[in-house]
């Protein structure tokens, strides 16, 4: 890297909205853990790591045999690899291999670490309708079987079977058409459905590559797959997960990550960067699901917000005393009254803070009300390392240090102080449905107990669980 | 919409409905927690009176400075029987004339007098125990009153990283063997698991619980249950006195 690259990188590492580290790849396996570092790997040899729970990357993956876009999966207590050696893409040949080998650790360092030979498992000639290249794998949680989708805009995308002990090919299975001019699939499985996500767009133009990943879903693995409109991926169809946004483009080459029921991750690269020098690099996204279709999430933005309990709607405040407005009431009584309208000034941090307790504040959550106590704002802190793709967050009543924190004793409150400590750094992850999940750091490790809403006034740290609307929150930015 | 304006009075409710449609007389066998844990059993000392206009004035300060004041002596640690007699100290107010709600500038005249109140024990014949419906019924007292409750319950084993639930209408502050552990502010409607205790211990054998529930205009009741630590009520183990 140059030094250009990393005053770029660094610079970036301070603005919360960018990739951080050195996160340069290009056709991203999906996230891999092994020991409590993230690792994934690109086009070429090697890959990236991530040693701070998923936020900071840098160079250290090793992936021997080049090639390109290459899948990972875990199986059991081995890593399965998929890549390709293609004859060239669009201009070249089109003749190439889908080949597998497989890692008892991804660690480098451990004496573990030996890769398996290598076995070709799918592959296509000059004068084929198919490429094969781009490979994705999907071990079917229903079935037990392993799947491989594969292929490029040169024609079709196909799907094999391959041995789950071995990384085979399964013996006499035939490929069968799934869908066309795609790149980069991938397969996943959720609530009955078979998901082919796929990229569509001109990749490998910087700034300029209108890459964007789609996707079609079938009952059964190898297809039919027809996107929302019922249009088979065979005819082109695909419906958006993700296009370019903030100052990213191009995304491409899919993988899921399910991090806890209900917390899902996305995968991708973009083909560029504007703030890392159009360079391409990492993302990471949450992943939603809206009607039964994948959708990429927003990385979470810094900013003063509502924190609102999906329980009952309540908002999280401080336990302080209500203070009145003087605004008049029942103003609707007299409809003789000469109506004047003035406006109301908002009560302000300063009209209420001095009769705050100076130490401990407790929480609660009550009915919002958009006053100084309810106002949270969430900041990325920097240097305390993260969870995939994020950083940590402090979150303070607005205008204010007086922070959310999470106590030993499995409660919160909030302390005069921000002071760097792992109960008042915050993981916030915006979950399937949009809602979010805020779990302290001091948690992350251990119990992994979340901020809940215990009662409907009452917050605390509990078990986390997906399928209740106690441990949801919607985070509400306030304008 | 609550709109009452003239609500501070002692109120005769010559409709008033027979405490039996709400209350049982409880026998001296102990009683379980309802089905969906509740507990349906309290001693409750008939309404102080303690006017409020409004319950929107039940800030937390004000909560603990009422709650903190003595009403009559052993608020804190009696264990009445049913008919046992305090004298408790009342407050009664003068609005001046041209008194308008929410004016917290108003000069209210207050005086105090001495009252003789009398315990009562009850058993609820709902999941919620009806204050208002006890106070008419009992002194044809309605609004602006605190209510002191109380009840012994009885646990099968030691319980700990348990949480007291309580729905109260209006707020209300409470104890578990003498430790403060759980306070309801604001103007609040009584809702089934509203504010749940940090994690407390509850010890094998007796264990008191004591309320107090104030109510400006407007319904007043109150539910209590225990939970465990993440919000699932208790429904066993707990038997009331």
């Amino acid at each position: 890297m140059n030094v250009a690259l990393v005053a770029s990188a660094m610079l970036a590492a301070n603005n919360a909205n960018a990739q951080v580290g050195e996160p340069f790849i290009h056709d991203p396996a999906t996230l891999m853990e092994c020991d409590g570092v993230w690792y994934t790997y690109g086009t070429g040899e090697n890959g990236i790591m991530s040693e701070d729970g998923g936020y900071t990357w840098h160079s250290g993956a090793i992936r021997p045999n080049r090639g390109a876009a290459p899948d990972c999966i875990k199986i059991g207590d081995r890593y399965l690899f998929a890549w390709s050696a293609t004859g060239g893409g669009l201009g070249g040949t089109h003749s190439g291999d889908v080949l597998t080998m497989w890692n008892k650790t991804l660690d480098p360092k451990s004496p573990d670490f030996k890769f398996t030979e290598k076995v070709v498992v799918a592959s296509s000639v000059d004068g084929e309708d198919c490429d094969a290249i781009d490979a994705g794998l999907l071990l079917d949680p229903t079935t037990g079987r392993l799947w491989c989708s594969y292929g490029t805009y040169f024609g079709n995308i196909r799907i094999v079977e391959l041995d789950p002990e071995t990384g085979k090919r399964v013996e006499g299975n035939e490929a069968v058409d799934v869908a066309i001019d795609c790149e980069a699939t991938d397969l996943i499985y959720k609530d009955g459905w078979y998901y082919l996500l796929g990229t569509h767009g001109t990749c490998c133009d910087g700034v300029n590559s209108t890459y964007n990943i789609v996707c079609g879903r079938s009952r059964n693995v190898t297809g039919p797959y027809v996107d929302n409109l019922g249009r088979p991926m065979l005819q082109g169809g695909g419906k958006m997960v993700i296009a370019a946004h903030d100052k990213v483009v191009g995304p491409g080459h899919f993988g899921r990550t399910v991090v806890a029921e209900g917390v899902e991750k996305m995968s991708c690269h973009f083909e560029a960067d504007f703030d890392m020098g159009g360079y391409s690099v990492l993302g990471i996204r949450p992943l939603l699901w809206k009607n039964g279709w994948p959708v990429a999430g927003e990385k979470f933005r810094e900013g003063t917000y509502e924190v609102e309990s999906e329980r009952h709607g309540y908002a999280l405040e401080l336990a302080v005393d209500f203070k009145r407005i003087d605004g008049g009431r029942m103003r609707w009584f007299n409809p003789n009254e000469k109506r004047e309208i003035n406006p109301i000034p908002m009560q302000t941090l300063e009209q209420v803070q001095d009769e705050w307790p100076a130490d401990e504040i407790g929480v609660r959550n009550g009915d919002f009300m958009v006053r100084p106590h309810q106002k949270w704002t969430i900041t990325a802190v920097e240097g305390v390392g993260g969870f995939l793709g994020q950083p940590y967050y402090k979150i303070t009543i607005a205008g204010t240090e007086r922070t959310l924190t999470a106590t030993k004793e499995g409660n919160v409150t909030t302390t005069a102080k921000f002071e760097k400590t792992d109960e008042q750094l915050w993981q916030i992850d915006q979950m399937t449905d949009g809602t979010y999940r805020i779990m302290p750091k001091s948690e992350a490790k251990g119990a992994k107990r979340c901020l809940v809403s215990i009662a409907d006034s009452t917050p605390t740290l509990a078990e986390f669980d997906f399928n209740n609307d106690n441990c949801k929150w919607n985070l509400k930015e306030l304008r | 919409m609550v709109f009452a304006l003239s609500l501070l009075s002692l109120v005769d409710c010559g409709s008033a409905m027979a405490q039996s449609n709400y209350f049982d007389t409880p026998t001296k066998t102990e009683l379980s927690l309802d089905d969906e844990g509740f507990i349906r059993r309290w001693t409750v000392l008939e309404p102080i009176s303690k006017p409020n206009h409004t319950n929107t004035v039940f800030v937390d300060s004000y909560l603990n400075e009422v709650f903190a004041k003595e009403y009559f002596k052993g608020q804190m640690t009696c264990l009445p029987k049913d008919g046992d007699k305090v004298t408790a100290i009342a407050e009664h107010v003068e609005m001046p004339k041209d008194f308008r709600r929410f004016d917290q500038n108003a000069e209210i005249k207050r005086t105090f007098s001495k009252e003789k109140l009398t315990w009562h024990k009850l058993d609820s014949k709902t999941y919620n125990l009806k204050l208002m419906r006890f106070g008419e019924y009992q002194t044809k007292r309605l609004y602006g009153v605190i209510y002191w409750v109380v009840t012994v319950i009885n646990c099968e084993k030691d319980m700990e990283n348990v949480r007291l639930s309580v729905g109260s209408n209006s707020a209300s502050k409470w104890w578990v063997n003498g430790a403060e552990t759980l306070i309801l502010s604001g103007d609040r409607r009584m809702v089934a698991d509203d504010c749940m205790s940090e994690r407390i211990n509850l010890k094998k054998g007796e264990n008191i619980i004591r309320g107090a529930i104030i109510n400006g205009p407007g319904m007043s009741d109150f539910c209590v249950r225990f939970a465990d630590e993440n919000g699932k009520a208790i429904t066993s183990g707990i038997t009331i006195k």
